[in-house]
C-alpha cells in the first residue's frame, strides 16, 4: 500500500485525500490549524448561488468520517527529505512519516488590507474587508454603524491587493469581482434602503452564472457600478467616510460620502505556501504561487518528481475550481504511483 | 645668469597657464552677481581671507578630509600636493640662497641642479639640497601610490574609480612622468659633476658607474621640461584644473558666496573645482540599482564637457549623501538643481487657476496643521497627529484637510522654480492671512520649502516631530515607554535637507527603545522613493529600498520609525517589517498608557462597587 | 468677417488614419512605463491640482494617443508635479517624467496652423 502525505487540510487537501483513499491508498493529511476546512470556515455563503458554506463543510466532514485516512491537526511540516525514492517527512510535533508521494495543498492567504493604508483599514471605524463582512452576514450579524443606525450608503472597493504594483501583487485574484457582487446583493437584501456602489477597474465575470448574477445585481438590487479605482478615503467627524475616485466613464473626479466601505481583498500565496515550497524544494512564481511544470497538461505537477500540487496554492481559485483541481491532482498521483 | 634651450617647453607652458588662469578666473569673477562682488570687496581684508588660507593649507595641501575618510588615499594626495608645493617653495629658497639674490627666474629654481655644477659648500646650502632630495622622495612615494591606485583601486577603499578622457590622460601621464624624470635628470647631473645630496649623490654615482651618463643628461632634462610644459598645456582640458580653481573656490566660499539658482561664475568655479576623486561614487545608493553613470562626479564632468543629457541630469534622488563626503566641499545638490533649472526653464506653468483667497480662522487657533499631499495617502499619520492634538488640547486649523495647492518643493526638485513660486505665493497668502504664528507640517518635503523659500516673518515652521517634542517638554503629552526596539530612518529632506536629526530621536527616546545604527544622521540612507528623481524606474527604486531595508533588518528592530509619509509609503510596499511614523508611535504609546489607566480606574471602580455590596 | 452663424465643428469621429504618432512614440520610448496604463483613474482621483481646477491626469494618456496635442498642451500646464498620482498608480507608471517629457517635446509636434 502506497502512502501519500497531503500538506494542508482545506478543501483541496480533503478532496484529494478522499479521492486517493477511494483509489486504495493510505493517506495522511497534515493541517496547521486545529480543524479542517481551511479558509472555507471563514465564509458564510458561496457565489454564484448563495449556497451556505455549511453545506460543503458538513459534506466534507462526513467524507472525512467515512473514509479511512489519518489527519494530523495543529501540525506543520518541518523537513522533507527524499531518500531511496521515498519522502522522509518530519513534523513540528516530531512525528516521522515516510511517504511515496506528497501533495501540496497549502492554499492561500487573504491580502492584509492594512497594507493599503490610503483606504484606512484599522484606521477608520467603518472600513471592513470582504472577510469581515462575511462574518457580519451570518444570521444575527450586527450591521449597524452606530447605535441603531444602519449604513445608508455602502461602497465596495474592488481589486484591493490585486492587480496592484503597490501591493506587490500584479495578478488578478479572480474571485473578488463575483464576491463583491454576491455580497452587495446580500447586503441589499438585509438593508433594502441602502444605496450600494461597486468601484471597479474591470469586472471579470468569468464563471458559470457569474454574469447572470452581475445582471441580477443591477436589475433586481439596484447595485450601481462605477468604473474607477478608489484613490483614498478620509474619515469625517461623524465617522462616515469621504472617498475619492474618478468616474472614468464620465471622465471626472468623484467624491462620495459613505457609511460603510467594504474592501474586496485579494488572495496571496501566503506564508504556509512559502514554507511548503521551501521544505519541498519546489519553485514559486513571481507572484508567490507555486510553479506548475505545464500550464495546460501538467497543472498538478511541481518541479520535483513525486510532489504534486492541488488547489489555490498554484493560483487564485474559486471553491469550485479548487475541488476540480484537487480531483485532478488525485488522478495524477494515482497514475504516477501505478507506474512505479 | 645662464640659460639653455631646454627651459623653453617649461617656460612657455608656465606663461600659457598663467595667462589662461588669469583670464578665465577673471571672467568667472566678473560674472558674479553684484552682491557677490561686494561680498568679495568687503571680505578680502578681513580674517575671512586668513580662514581661507588656513583651509587651503588643510584641504588643498594636506587633504585632511580625504585623510579622515581613507588614510592611504589621503597620504597619496598629500604627498603629491603638499610635497610638490614644498618642492617649489624650498627650491626657490635654495636658488635664492645659492645665487644670493631674490630675483631668481622660475626656471633657475626648477632646473637648478643642471646649472650648478659645484657641490654646495655652505651649511645652509647642504641642508636645503638634502631636504630637496627628501621632498622629491616624498612626492615620488605618492606617485607610486597613484600608479598602484590606477591598477588596483580597492586598496584605497574605493569601489569605483572614474574614467578618463583624452585631456585627462595627457595630463595624468605628464604628471606621472614629471617627478621620476626630475629624479633621473638630477641624479644623472649629480653623477657627472659628482655633486648632489643624500639621495641624488649615491644614485648619480651608481648611474655613472653603469651608464654613459653624459649622453643621457640633455635628453632627460629636455624630457623633464617637456613633461612640465605638456602638463601646463593639458591642464585647462583636464581634471587637474581643480588644483588652481579650488584655491579660488575656497576664498570665495569663505567670503560667503553660494551657488545661486542660475548658472554663473561661481557655479562654474565649483564645476572646475571637482578633482574627480570619485569619493562621491561610493556613497551613492543609485549603484544599488546598478545605475552607475549619473553620480555627481559624472554630472560635473558632463557640465564641463557640455554633453549632459536629461536622462542623467534627472536620474538622481538628490538625497545629498554624496555631499558631506566631497573633499572639496562642493554644493553637489545645488549644482545639479541649477542645471535642472536651466534644462526646464521654458516649461514653467503659470497656474492661473489659483485664486489667492484669504482665510479667516478662529483667533484661538494655536497652530496651522499642514499634512501635505503625500500624507493624505498615509491617513494613520494624520489621524495620530489629530488625536495627539486632542490629547494635548491644541487648537489647530487643518489647512489642507480638503484641498490646497502643493507646497512647491516637488516642482523645485525638478528645476521648476518659477512655477513653484506661484504655488508658494498662493499658500503663503493663506498662511499669513490666518494670523496664526506656528505651522506644523507632517511632510519633510513641505517642511523644507516652508522653512527656506516661504517668506513667513514671525511664523515658526515646525515638523511634527519638533512640535510633539515641544508638547512633551511642556508636559502636555503623557509619557509612556513602550518595550519596542526601534530603528529610526532619517528622511533625506528632514535630516541632511533641514538638519533635523535630534528632535525625532529625543522624542523616540521617551516612547521606545531607540537603536543606534551605522548609517544615520548625515550618512543616513535614502528610502529610494525621492520625488527628485524623475527618471528612475519602479523596480530600481525597489532595489534601493530593499538594500536600505536589509541594512535596517540586520539590527532586528521591532519596527522601523520614520518621519516622512513618502519614506513610509516606499518602505511599506516591501512588507518586510512594520513601518510607522513618529506621530503614530507617540499616539500608540499614549493610547496604550490611557488604556492601562482606564483599566486601572475601572478595576478600582469595580473594587469599590464590590465593597459597597459587601458593606 | 461676417458671422453667418456657422462654426467649424470638430469632427466627432476619431480619424485614426490622420493620427500623428511621433509625440506619442517619443514619450513612450523615453518612458516605457506609460504603456501600461489601465485607465483606472486613481491618479485623477487623488490629484492635488484636480481639487482646485478641472483637470484629469488620466486623460493625458488618451489625448496623447488620439493626437489631441493642442488640448494636451494646455491641460498639462495644470499639473503641480506633487507626485501623489505615482503613489496610487497600480501599474507603477512614472507619471512625473511623462508630464515633463510631454512638456518638453510638445512644441516639436504641434500642428502649425494652431
Amino acid at each position: 500500500m502506497k502512502h501519500i502525505v497531503i500538506i494542508g487540510g482545506g478543501i483541496a487537501g480533503i478532496e484529494t485525500a478522499c479521492a486517493l483513499t477511494d483509489a486504495g491508498h493510505w493517506v495522511t493529511v497534515i493541517e496547521k490549524d486545529s480543524q479542517l476546512g481551511g479558509k472555507l470556515n471563514n465564509w458564510s455563503y458561496l457565489f454564484p448561488d448563495f449556497t451556505p458554506t455549511e453545506k460543503i463543510t458538513v459534506e466534507l466532514q462526513a467524507k472525512c468520517r467515512d473514509k479511512d485516512f489519518s489527519i494530523l491537526t495543529s501540525t506543520e511540516i518541518s523537513t522533507i527529505l527524499r531518500k531511496d525514492g521515498k519522502f522522509n517527512i518530519e513534523t513540528s510535533s516530531d512525528q516521522k512519516l515516510e511517504a511515496d508521494a506528497v501533495v501540496v495543498a497549502t492554499g492561500y492567504e487573504l491580502f492584509d488590507a492594512h497594507r493599503k493604508e490610503e483606504y484606512g483599514y484599522k484606521i477608520y471605524d467603518h472600513v471592513i474587508t470582504s472577510a469581515d463582512l462575511e462574518e457580519l452576514l451570518k444570521p444575527g450579524g450586527d450591521l449597524t454603524v452606530a447605535a441603531g443606525k444602519y449604513p445608508k450608503r455602502i461602497a465596495f472597493v474592488h481589486c484591493v491587493g490585486s492587480r496592484d504594483e503597490k501591493s506587490g501583487n500584479h495578478y488578478c485574484s479572480k474571485v473578488c469581482c463575483i464576491t463583491g457582487v454576491k455580497q452587495a446583493i446580500e447586503l441589499k437584501m438585509r438593508l433594502p434602503d441602502a444605496e450600494i456602489f461597486c468601484f471597479y477597474m474591470d469586472l471579470r465575470m468569468y464563471g458559470k452564472h457569474f454574469e447572470e448574477l452581475y445582471r441580477e445585481a443591477q436589475e433586481k438590487y439596484d447595485i450601481q457600478f462605477i468604473r474607477g479605482r478608489l484613490s483614498e478615503a478620509s474619515e469625517k467627524i461623524d465617522k462616515s467616510l469621504l472617498i475619492k475616485s474618478e468616474d472614468t466613464l464620465s471622465g471626472r473626479p468623484l467624491k462620495m460620502n459613505v457609511d460603510l466601505m467594504v474592501l474586496l481583498v485579494g488572495m496571496e500565496a501566503g506564508k504556509g505556501t512559502a514554507n511548503a515550497a521551501k521544505a519541498c524544494g519546489i519553485g514559486c512564481e513571481e507572484s508567490g504561487f507555486l510553479k506548475t511544470t505545464d500550464t495546460f497538461l501538467k497543472s498538478n505537477f511541481s518541479e520535483q518528481e513525486g510532489i504534486f500540487l492541488a488547489g489555490s496554492c498554484t493560483a487564485p481559485m474559486s471553491v469550485n475550481d479548487t475541488i476540480l483541481h484537487a480531483r485532478s491532482a488525485a488522478m495524477e498521483v494515482k497514475h504516477w504511483l501505478s507506474k512505479r | 645668469m645662464e640659460t639653455t634651450p631646454f627651459i623653453l617647453p617649461f617656460t612657455i607652458g608656465l606663461l600659457f597657464i598663467s595667462c589662461f588662469l588669469v583670464i578665465i578666473i577673471g571672467i568667472w569673477i566678473s560674472s558674479l552677481s553684484r552682491i557677490d562682488k561686494s561680498r568679495i570687496i568687503h571680505s578680502i581684508l578681513t580674517k575671512k581671507s586668513w580662514f581661507a588660507i588656513r583651509e587651503i593649507v588643510m584641504e588643498s595641501l594636506l587633504h585632511r578630509k580625504i585623510f579622515r575618510k581613507n588614510p592611504v588615499l589621503g597620504y597619496m594626495h598629500m604627498s603629491l600636493a603638499f610635497g610638490w608645493f614644498l618642492l617649489i617653495v624650498v627650491g626657490h629658497i635654495e636658488a635664492c640662497n645659492h645665487y644670493q639674490t631674490f630675483s631668481v627666474p622660475a626656471y633657475m629654481a626648477i632646473f637648478m641642479r643642471y646649472f650648478v655644477t659645484e657641490p654646495s659648500t655652505t651649511l645652509s646650502g647642504k641642508i636645503l639640497s638634502a631636504s630637496m632630495d627628501l621632498l622629491l622622495l616624498f612626492v615620488l612615494s605618492g606617485v607610486v601610490l597613484a600608479y598602484y591606485k590606477r591598477a588596483n583601486s580597492r586598496l584605497f577603499g574605493m569601489k569605483k574609480t572614474t574614467q578618463l578622457k583624452l585631456g585627462d590622460r595627457i595630463a595624468l601621464i605628464s604628471l606621472w612622468l614629471i617627478f621620476p624624470l626630475r629624479f633621473l635628470a638630477e641624479s644623472v647631473s649629480a653623477g657627472i659633476h659628482h655633486n648632489g645630496s643624500i639621495i641624488s649623490h649615491p644614485t648619480g654615482e651608481l648611474l655613472a658607474s653603469i651608464f654613459p651618463v653624459h649622453s643621457f643628461e640633455m635628453p632627460l632634462w629636455w624630457a623633464y621640461s617637456g613633461a612640465l610644459g605638456l602638463f601646463f598645456f593639458a591642464l585647462p582640458v583636464s581634471r587637474y584644473m581643480h588644483i588652481p580653481v579650488e584655491v579660488v573656490l575656497i576664498f570665495l566660499r569663505n567670503y560667503g558666496i553660494k551657488v545661486q539658482k542660475r548658472i554663473g561664475g561661481y557655479s562654474r568655479i565649483q564645476v572646475y573645482s571637482c578633482s574627480r576623486c570619485g569619493i562621491c561614487l561610493d556613497s551613492c545608493q543609485m549603484s544599488h540599482a546598478a545605475i552607475k553613470d549619473t553620480q555627481s562626479v559624472y554630472i560635473l564632468k558632463h557640465i564641463r564637457n557640455k554633453n549632459l543629457t536629461d536622462e542623467k541630469l534627472f536620474n538622481c534622488l538628490l538625497c545629498g549623501r554624496c555631499q558631506p563626503d566631497c573633499p572639496v566641499g562642493l554644493e553637489l545638490n545645488n549644482l545639479r538643481i541649477t542645471q535642472r533649472i536651466e534644462s526646464t526653464k521654458e516649461y514653467n506653468s503659470s497656474y492661473e487657476y489659483l485664486k489667492n483667497g484669504k482665510i479667516a480662522v478662529s483667533p484661538q487657533t494655536e497652530v496651522i496643521y499642514f499634512a501635505g499631499c503625500m500624507t493624505h495617502l498615509t491617513p494613520a499619520i494624520i489621524k495620530s497627529v489629530k488625536e495627539i492634538f486632542a490629547v494635548a488640547g491644541v487648537k489647530y486649523w487643518f489647512m489642507d484637510e480638503e484641498k490646497t495647492a502643493c507646497c512647491g518643493r516637488p516642482l523645485m526638485q525638478v528645476g521648476q522654480y518659477e512655477a513653484a513660486k506661484k504655488l508658494i505665493e498662493h499658500n503663503r497668502m493663506q498662511i499669513l492671512s490666518s494670523g496664526v504664528k506656528k505651522i506644523v507640517v507632517s511632510c519633510p518635503i513641505c517642511y523644507k520649502v516652508f522653512n527656506e523659500d516661504y517668506a513667513l516673518p514671525g511664523i515658526r515652521v515646525m515638523h511634527h516631530s519638533e512640535y510633539l517634542l515641544e508638547l512633551m517638554a511642556d508636559k502636555r503629552l503623557p509619557i509612556n515607554k513602550l518595550p519596542l526596539r526601534v530603528v529610526y530612518h532619517d528622511p533625506c529632506e528632514l535630516g541632511r535637507g533641514s538638519s533635523i536629526y535630534h528632535q525625532p530621536r529625543l522624542l523616540l527616546d521617551e516612547y521606545v527603545e531607540l537603536i543606534p545604527i551605522k548609517n544615520e544622521k548625515k550618512t543616513a540612507l535614502c528610502c529610494g522613493g525621492s520625488l527628485a528623481n524623475i527618471k528612475i524606474q519602479m523596480n530600481e527604486r525597489n532595489q534601493i529600498r530593499d538594500t536600505a531595508l536589509d541594512e535596517y533588518l540586520a539590527y532586528q528592530p521591532d519596527l522601523l520609525a520614520t518621519a516622512c509619509p513618502l519614506c513610509k509609503k516606499t518602505f511599506t510596499k516591501s512588507n518586510k517589517l512594520p513601518i510607522h511614523d513618529i506621530a503614530e508611535i507617540v499616539y500608540m504609546a499614549i493610547l496604550n498608557k490611557m488604556d492601562i489607566e482606564i483599566n486601572i480606574s475601572t478595576q478600582i471602580e469595580k473594587a469599590n462597587a464590590d465593597k459597597n455590596l459587601r458593606f | 468677417m461676417k458671422n453667418f452663424g456657422y462654426s467649424i465643428i470638430k469632427q466627432r469621429t476619431i480619424d485614426y488614419d490622420q493620427f500623428d504618432g511621433r509625440l506619442l512614440n517619443e514619450v513612450l520610448e523615453m518612458e516605457p512605463s506609460f504603456k501600461v496604463c489601465l485607465s483606472c483613474g486613481g491618479c485623477t482621483a487623488t490629484c492635488s491640482a484636480g481639487d482646485l481646477v478641472s483637470f484629469n491626469v488620466r486623460r493625458m494618456n488618451l489625448l496623447l494617443r488620439r493626437g489631441e496635442t493642442i488640448e494636451l498642451e494646455s491641460e498639462i500646464q495644470k499639473c503641480m508635479l506633487c507626485g501623489k498620482c505615482m503613489l496610487v498608480c497600480p501599474r507603477g507608471i512614472n507619471l512625473r517624467n511623462v508630464i515633463m517629457l510631454i512638456k518638453k517635446s510638445i512644441a516639436k509636434y504641434k500642428p502649425i496652423n494652431s
